[in-house]
C-alpha cells in the first residue's frame, strides 16, 4: 500500500508536467497581452513592462523560468495586474475563504446525497423514493447560478433569516453553501440510489441474509460498502471543483474567493495566474482522485494495492 | 377457452400469428411508451412551446429587445411588487406597461427573456447535434477499426478529457472574441466573422456571436459521445449478425451505417438530450462572465448576471430569466429521461 501511494505521488510529476505545459502554450496562444488596455498604452511602455516581465523571451524561456521559480523558490510568480501582490499572496488571502466554501457545500452534498440515495433505493416506490428523485431532478435542473439568487430572495431579502451576502460569519456561509452543494447533492443522490439497487440484487446479500444476519447489518456491512465505489468516484473530482473556488456562487454572494481568478486571468492575460490557478487545480485533483483509490481498498478487500 | 390444452409451440405460433400485420417497431414501441410518461409529455410540450417562442419571438414580444427609454429604467410591476420584500415597494417606480417589468436600460424584460430564447435553444441544440456528429464518426472509426487505431484516437480522448472542460471553453472563447474581433478581409478571421454574422442574421439577431459559442460548446462536447459510441460498437461488431454481413460482402461503410449505427442510436440520442440541459448552462455561465454572446443581445446568463448585482434593490430582474432557465431545464431533463425510459426499459428507474 505504502509503495503504492508513493507510486502514485511520482505519477503526479508528469502529469503536472504535462499540465503545465499545454496550460502554458493554450494561454499564450490566446492573441493580446496582458497590457492591452480600452486606451492603449504607449508602445514603449508596453515594451518596457514586457521586458521587466520577461515576456519578451521566447516562450519555452518563460516557461523554464516559471517551472524553476515554482521547484526552488516556490515562487508561483507576479500578478501583471497588481504590482504589490505575487500569485502566492492570492493562494493565501483567497484559498481558504474557497476552500471553506467548498468543504461546507461538499458536507452538504454529502448529507443530503448520500441518505436520500439509499433511502429511496431501500423503500423504492415510497415517499423517501419520490422525495430522492424530486431532488435529484430539482438539482440538475436547477442550477447554482439560478439557485443563489432564489436563495438570496426568499431567506435573505424576504424573510430576512440571513445576510445577502458577504463572508466570514457562520451565518454568511449558510446560503452559498447549500447554492453551491445542491446540485451535487441531486448527483450523489442518483448515483447512490442506482448502485444501492444495483448491489442489492447480488448473490452475496441474498447469502448474507440466508445466514440470518439483521436487515441493518446486511445492509451497512455488505450492501452500503459496495455500493459507494461508484460514488466515491465522483467524489475526486467534485472535491477538487468546489474546494479550489467556483466563479458564479462567490459572484452571486460577494465572497472573496479565488473563483474569481480563474476566470479574470484568462481574460486579462495573466498568465502567471492562470498556470497557478490551474496548477492548484490539478494538484487537488491528483491528491482527491488518489484519496478515493485509497478508499477502494477499504470498502473492497478485493481491490488490493501492490 | 381451450388455451390451456395448447402446447407451447402452439402457443408461440398463436403469438407470432397475432403479431403479423403489426411488426414489432422499435420506435413505434418506445413512442408509446414515451406519450404513457406524463413528466416526458409534460417536458415534450414545454419544449416545443420554448421552441414556438423562438420561431414566433418577433410577433410575441410587445417591445424591440434591445431598444429601451432609460427613464423607465428598473420599473417593477404592479403586479409582483406586493410579493417583493417591502421596503422596495417605498423607492421603485411601479408600472403596468412591462408585464415582467423593465431592466437597468428601461428594455421590457419579456422581450429580452423571448429573444433569450433565441440564444439557449440552439446553443442547446446546437451543441447536441454537433457532439452526436463527432462524437459518432470518431466513435464509431475508433470502435469498428480497433487495434492500434483505437488506441491513438481514445488516448487522444483521454487526454482532452483529463484538460478541465471550462477552462478550455474560457480559452476558447477568449480565443475566438480577441481573433474574430478584428476584420481585415482576406483573413481566416473575416471569413469567420461573416459567416458568424450569416448564423446571426438565420437567428434573426442583430451582432450576437452565436457560431463561437457553438464552436466553443462543439469543441469540447463531442468527446463524451464518442467514448460512447466506441463502447456500444465494440460489443456490437463481434455479433453474428454484423459477421453476416461480412461474409455476404457489404463494405465497412455499408456496415457501419445500415447495421451497426441503427442499434446504438438510441442510447447515443438519449444521452444527447440529456446533455441539452449541460449546453445551455455552458452558454448561460459563459455569458454571466462576459465571454458569451455581445450586448445587446439578450442572454439568460447576462440577464441573470445584470439583475444579481442589483438584486437587492430590484429582484425582479435577476428572478425571471432564473425562472426561465430553470424551467427549459427541468423541460429537457424529464423528455431526456422519458426518452431513456422509453427507448431502454430495461434501464428503468435504475439511473
Amino acid at each position: 500500500m505504502f509503495r503504492y501511494i508513493v507510486r502514485r505521488l511520482l505519477w503526479m510529476i508528469p502529469v503536472l508536467f504535462f499540465i503545465s505545459v499545454i496550460t502554458f502554450s493554450l494561454a499564450h496562444a490566446v492573441p493580446g497581452g496582458p497590457f492591452d488596455r480600452e486606451k492603449a498604452l504607449p508602445a514603449e511602455i508596453i515594451a518596457n513592462l514586457n521586458k521587466y516581465y520577461g515576456l519578451d523571451q521566447p516562450v519555452w524561456k518563460q516557461y523554464v523560468k516559471y517551472m524553476s521559480d515554482i521547484l526552488l523558490r516556490f515562487d508561483f510568480g507576479p500578478v501583471y495586474s497588481s504590482r504589490s501582490r505575487r500569485v502566492n499572496d492570492i493562494f493565501r488571502d483567497h484559498l481558504p475563504i474557497s476552500a471553506q466554501l467548498g468543504v461546507l457545500a461538499m458536507l452538504i452534498a454529502l448529507g443530503i446525497g448520500i441518505p436520500l440515495g439509499i433511502l429511496a433505493a431501500l423503500k423504492q416506490n415510497s415517499f423517501w423514493d419520490y422525495l430522492g428523485m424530486a431532488v435529484a431532478i430539482f438539482g440538475v435542473s436547477v442550477p447554482g447560478i439560478v439557485l443563489g439568487p432564489l436563495l438570496i430572495l426568499i431567506f435573505a431579502l424576504t424573510l430576512k433569516w440571513f445576510p445577502v451576502a458577504g463572508w466570514g460569519t457562520p451565518a454568511k456561509m449558510v446560503l452559498p453553501s447549500i447554492a453551491l452543494g445542491m446540485r451535487e447533492s441531486a448527483i450523489i443522490a442518483r448515483l447512490t440510489r442506482a448502485s444501492m439497487l444495483q448491489v442489492i440484487r447480488e448473490d452475496y446479500i441474498r447469502t448474507a441474509r440466508a445466514k440470518g444476519l439483521t436487515e441493518r447489518a446486511v445492509m451497512i456491512r455488505h450492501a452500503l460498502k459496495n455500493a459507494f465505489i461508484p460514488v466515491a468516484t465522483i467524489l475526486g473530482p467534485m472535491f477538487a471543483v468546489l474546494v479550489t473556488g467556483t466563479f458564479v456562487i462567490e459572484q452571486i454572494f460577494a465572497i472573496p474567493g479565488m473563483g474569481k481568478y480563474f476566470i479574470t486571468s484568462i481574460t486579462n492575460r495573466d498568465y502567471p495566474v492562470v498556470m497557478g490557478t490551474i496548477l492548484l487545480y490539478a494538484v487537488f485533483l491528483v491528491i482527491a482522485n488518489l484519496a478515493v483509490d485509497i478508499t477502494y481498498a477499504f470498502l473492497d478487500p478485493r481491490i488490493r494495492y501492490t | 377457452m381451450a388455451t390451456q390444452e395448447l402446447t407451447a409451440q402452439q402457443k408461440a405460433a398463436l403469438r407470432l400469428s397475432e403479431r403479423q400485420g403489426k411488426p414489432a417497431n422499435l420506435w413505434l414501441d418506445a413512442w408509446n411508451r414515451l406519450i404513457r410518461n406524463r413528466a416526458a409529455v409534460l417536458g415534450g410540450i414545454v419544449v416545443i412551446l420554448l421552441i414556438l417562442t423562438a420561431i414566433l419571438a418577433p410577433v410575441i414580444a410587445p417591445y424591440h429587445y434591445a431598444k429601451g427609454d432609460s427613464a423607465e429604467a428598473y420599473t417593477v410591476p404592479n403586479w409582483l411588487i406586493g410579493l417583493l420584500p417591502g421596503n422596495i415597494s417605498a423607492y421603485a417606480k411601479t408600472s403596468s406597461k412591462f408585464l415582467l417589468g423593465s431592466d437597468y436600460l428601461g428594455r421590457d424584460m419579456l422581450s429580452r427573456l423571448i429573444y433569450g430564447t433565441r440564444v439557449s435553444l440552439p446553443v442547446g441544440f446546437m451543441g447536441a447535434f454537433t457532439a452526436l456528429i463527432i462524437g459518432l464518426v470518431y466513435g464509431c472509426i475508433s470502435g469498428y477499426y480497433g487495434g492500434r487505431v483505437d488506441n491513438i484516437m481514445m488516448r487522444i480522448v483521454d487526454i482532452m478529457y483529463a484538460f478541465p472542460t471550462m477552462l478550455l471553453i474560457i480559452l476558447m472563447m477568449a480565443f475566438f472574441k480577441s481573433t474574430f474581433a478584428k476584420v481585415e478581409p482576406g483573413t481566416v478571421a473575416y471569413t469567420f466573422n461573416q459567416v458568424n454574422r450569416v448564423v446571426d442574421r438565420i437567428l434573426g439577431l442583430q451582432g450576437g456571436g452565436m457560431l463561437f459559442i457553438f464552436m466553443g460548446i462543439g469543441i469540447t462536447a463531442w468527446m463524451g459521445m464518442a467514448r460512447l459510441a466506441r463502447g456500444q460498437i465494440l460489443s456490437l461488431k463481434e455479433k453474428e449478425f454484423i459477421e453476416a454481413a461480412h461474409m455476404i460482402g457489404a463494405g465497412d461503410i455499408r456496415i457501419i451505417v445500415r447495421h451497426i449505427l441503427p442499434n446504438i442510436i438510441g442510447p447515443c440520442i438519449v444521452a444527447e438530450t440529456l446533455a441539452i440541459p449541460g449546453y445551455i448552462n455552458t452558454e448561460v455561465f459563459l455569458s454571466f462572465i462576459g465571454l458569451g454572446v455581445d450586448p445587446p443581445t439578450p442572454s439568460w446568463g447576462a440577464m441573470i448576471s445584470e439583475g444579481a448585482q442589483s438584486i437587492r434593490s430590484y429582484p425582479h430582474m435577476v428572478l425571471f430569466p432564473a425562472l426561465a432557465l430553470s424551467l427549459t431545464m427541468f423541460a429537457f431533463n424529464f423528455l431526456g429521461d422519458g426518452l431513456r425510459d422509453a427507448l431502454d426499459p430495461k434501464m428503468k428507474g435504475t439511473s
